[in-house]
Order: C-alpha cells, then structure tokens, then sequence
C-alpha cells in the first residue's frame, strides 16, 4: 500500500504553485522529481565528503571512493547483475547506448544486420544509425500495430545468422506500451545475436532482473527513477564488455600508459574514463534506496490504479483519442483532441498549473505511423493522485473549449 | 498607420483583459483574421524552425511595402503570428529592419508563453526581420 501523504510530503516541489495553481506534474516520464531524501544525501555529498575519487590517500577521497563504489553495488543488487563490475556509470540512458554502438564497431563487418523496434526514441535509433554508416552493417525494424504492439511474427522473419545484435526499449517513452522483451531476447540469442534493452521507461516502475531476463545490455538514466540528471547506469554481461574496446580514452581508465602502449583498466574502469559524476552516482543510489523502500509491487499497483482512472476519465472527453492501448502499459496516456494542436493542449493546461509534454517525444517515427505531428503526453508516477487527473481532466475540457 | 501606432493599437486592445484565458482567447481571434498564406508557398523553406507546431511565413514587396501571409497548425501560434502580420505586414522593409519589440512584453506575451514557444516567438519576429532586410537589399 502507498501512504501517499507521507510519500508526497517526500518531495518538496509538489509543494510549489505554478501560474497561481498547485502544481500538477505529469511529465514523469520526461524525468521525476526529486524526494528529500535523495535532496539530503547531494547536499551530504558536497557538504562533507567532495573529493576525487580512486586515486587519493587522504580520508575524504577514501570516504568519497566507497560511497560511490557502494552505490555501484547498490545498483547491481537492484538489476540483480552477477558481479558489480558489470554495472558501468554513464552520464545516462543514450551515452550507455553509444557506449555499447561504439564498440561494436570493431565487431561488425559489411553485411551484418542489426535489429530496432519500430517503437523507439531518437536515442535507440541515430547510434545505430551512425554504427551501420561506420561499418556497412544494415538496419532493420520490427513492425508495430494500430495498439503499438510489436509485430513478433515478423520479428521472426527479420531474424537470421547474419543478425549480430538487436535493441528494443522495455516500454515505449511515447506510448507506454510494455514490449515482449523475454521473447525478443530469447529469439535473438537462438540466431546467437547480442541484445540491449533500453530501460529509460521501465526502471521507474519495475525493477528488472538481467539475470533472469538473461540480457546482454541493459541501460538506464537516474533522473527517472527519482535520482539526479546526467546520471545512468550501463549493465553488460561480463563477457560482452570485456570484447567492446573502451568508449573515451583518460585518466581513470588506464592500467599502463607509456608513448609506446596504453594497457587499459580492469571492469568496469575501462569504461569509465576521466573524473565521473561522484555525487551523481552516490545520489543515484539514495534514489534505489528510495525508491525500494517505497516498494515497486506498490508503485506499480499503485500507478495501475492511476493509469486506469486517468484512462477511463480521460476518455469520456469526446474526441479524445488514446494512442496505444496495450493491456500491457505503463502509467502514461498519450492522446490528443480531434482537431486539436497538441501543442495548443499543452499550453493552456499548463497555465492551469499542469505540466504534460507534447510534441513527438523524440520518436518521430511513431507519429509518422500515426500520421500525427505529436500527441500530448501525460505521465503518473507513485506521488501522483486521482484528484491531480481530475484537474488535469477538467484543465484539458478547458482547453477544448478555447480551442475549438 | 505606422508600426508604431499599430503597436500602440494592439497594447490598447490587451489592456482591455484581465486575465490570461481573456488574452488566450482573443489571440485566438485574431489568428482568425490571419492573411493565410498561399497553398503553394507552404513549402519546406517557408517553416519558421524553433517552433514546436509548424509556422509558414511568406513575404511579397507589393509598391515598396512587405506584404505577409502565414499559417500553423496549432491555434495559439496562428494567434501570435496574426499579431506579428498584423504589426509588420503592408510596412517599408526598412521600418521593419528597425521597428522596435517591445510591445510583445507589453501585451504579455513573452512573460505567458512558455520557453519553448517564446523561442518560436523569437524566431517569428527574427524571420520577418530577415525578410525585410532581404527586401531592402533588392531596393538599394
């Protein structure tokens, strides 16, 4: 169960006004906000302990060292890795995936093939993009249907020996829809391809387990899961990053250097080049911490019932159309009014205090399936209420009233 | 008139309202009375960037003044750039090059529209700037 006044006096902004109204944020899936705890533990960070890490022998850079080393194993304990240098400290979702893209550009060859959903945002679709320019390699897409569910037969049909890897998101950042990603991994380890999933969306609402999905990637951002911006995490089987060569050359990195030979760093340095984000990965594990002791059965049953009265509510406004309706979906309603610009929704909803996105939520290509130039997005999470999707609802009857 | 005592006519108009749904609305309105611009100039090149919905803009000299037509797609951006038309359209490319903004934060604009729409707000004004001084070059 979900105490929801304890939970929302966590997080100081849901305090605040906005045009004269309490704010309503239902742009959770853009990025969350931030609970006290998490607030505390930055301020802790600066105020007591900044120093750099790895290298120093003083006590602050030693404390500062195993702060962040213990948020490393935080983080693996929440995925479930096997050993806590697979996880590796991006500054987020898309530099885990340019990570991984990079890499395997010393692995493809002219004629391999690589395999997206139709689902994805910008940043699970330009790497591997500019990954396929680099190395002749092709790009292929899994189809969706009018729900946004991927189309598996033909998932199938893509699949071949010359497949190498495949990449997909956990659940769709402009839609919600939640993808079969246990049989898109299984199916693609069959043709012995690598898969990443790109998690952005889902670690706010379930807390994955790598091993058990047996992934090869996983890649997420802390600034969704109530944790600070520029902030993520890469996880990699073991083997996996032992064959990608490192991302960025610097210090951090290096076993050895001399004019001659470089050695590089064991796991997970060798990936984590140049001073990191110390307070950022210390924070990111404040925000597991939070987030488990709320509980994710809670969250997620508690979102349910969230999604549910928003949908229902939203969908008695007439003209209203829902765009990906999944029965398997996270809390985000993607919509728009007939007739009506997203954009225009947006604007006066959030002169009533509510802020939803619009535009096409860095996935283009959905919209262009849609035929849409964008939808409005509303996104819960746990410290939302039904009563926030009332205003939202009636801010939104507003808005066609003016509109149409 | 001038672009100066239209402004002046436009600031007088949205000092009638006192709240912002007021001020919506009557935007709104006036996206209504928009001069729209020509299937055929809806081109690609015509798209003000900087703005989440689409915004065309095309410019003609008509007896040494700028004509403007426009569009969008979304009601609110038709309602600004009705606003910028009607400030700037049937105007000497050189009092356009020169006239002042300020009137933009005198209606409340700039202050109620959110960033990304004030940047679409600045790129409105900075194209029919350019248009001018493209205008101006061919009358020099």
């Amino acid at each position: 169960m979900i105490d929801i006044k304890k939970i929302r006096a966590d997080f100081p902004i849901l305090q605040r006004k906005v045009n004269g109204y309490p704010l309503v944020y239902f742009d959770n899936a853009a990025t969350s906000q931030t609970p006290r705890q998490v607030i505390d533990c930055i301020v802790d960070y600066y105020s007591n302990y900044n120093a750099n890490i790895h290298r120093g022998v003083h006590t602050l850079s030693q404390e500062a060292t195993d702060k962040y080393e213990q948020a490393r194993q935080k983080i693996q304990s929440h995925f479930n890795a096997k050993r806590s240098h697979e996880i590796i400290f991006t500054s987020g979702t898309t530099h885990g995936i340019n990570m991984v893209a990079n890499g395997f550009s010393t692995l493809l060859k002219l004629g391999d093939e690589l395999i997206v959903s139709a689902l994805e945002h910008h940043s699970n679709i330009v790497p591997w993009q500019m990954l396929c320019e680099r190395t002749g390699a092709k790009l292929k897409v899994i189809p969706m249907d009018e729900e946004g569910m991927l189309l598996m037969d033909a998932y199938e049909k893509l699949l071949s020996e010359k497949t190498k890897l495949v990449f997909c998101n956990h659940i769709s950042n402009a839609l919600g829809v939640v993808n079969p990603i246990e049989e898109i991994i299984e199916k693609a380890h069959k043709v012995g391809a690598a898969v990443l999933i790109d998690g952005a969306q889902a670690c706010p609402h379930i807390k994955p387990d790598v091993q058990q999905l047996d992934v090869d990637f996983y890649v997420a951002s802390a600034h969704k899961m109530c944790g600070p911006t520029g902030m993520g995490m890469l996880y990699g089987k073991e083997e996996w990053l032992k064959k990608l060569p490192p991302y960025q050359g610097g210090g951090e990195m290096i076993a050895e250097v001399t004019f001659e030979k470089t050695t590089y760093a064991e796991l997970p340095h060798k990936f984590e080049a140049g001073t990191p984000n110390i307070c950022g990965g210390i924070a990111f594990g404040a925000a597991i911490d939070y987030m488990n002791s709320v509980g994710f059965e809670n969250i997620l049953a508690y979102e349910n019932e969230l999604l549910a009265y928003g949908t229902d509510k939203l969908s008695q406004i007439l003209g209203l159309k829902i765009y990906g309706n999944s029965s398997k979906k996270a809390a985000v309603i993607s919509f728009n009014i007939e007739g009506i610009h997203p954009y225009d929704i947006g604007t006066i909803v959030d002169k009533l205090g509510i802020a939803v996105r619009t535009g096409h939520h860095c996935a283009q290509p959905i919209m262009d399936f849609f035929k849409i130039p964008g939808t409005v997005r509303a996104s819960f999470a746990f410290y939302n209420t039904k009563e926030e999707i009332d205003a939202l609802v009636d801010a939104v009857k507003k808005a066609k009233m003016m509109l149409s | 008139m001038t672009i100066q005592e239209i402004q002046n006519e436009i600031v007088d108009e949205f000092s009638m309202f006192d709240d912002w749904m007021q001020r919506y609305e009557y935007m709104i309105e006036l996206g209504k009375s928009l001069p729209l611009i020509e299937d055929q100039y809806k081109t690609e090149d015509n798209i003000i960037k900087g703005c989440q919905s689409k915004v065309w803009v095309h410019a003609e000299l008509v007896n040494d003044k700028l004509v403007f037509t426009a569009d969008s797609d979304a009601i609110i951006t038709k309602g600004i750039i009705a606003i910028l038309v009607r400030a700037f359209s049937n105007q000497r490319p050189k009092d356009i090059m020169e006239a002042n903004t300020d009137f933009i934060d005198e209606i409340g604009l700039k202050e109620h529209l959110s960033p990304t729409r004030a940047n679409g707000l600045v790129s409105m004004i900075k194209q029919l700037k350019l248009y001018a001084v493209a205008y101006q070059t061919q009358l020099n």
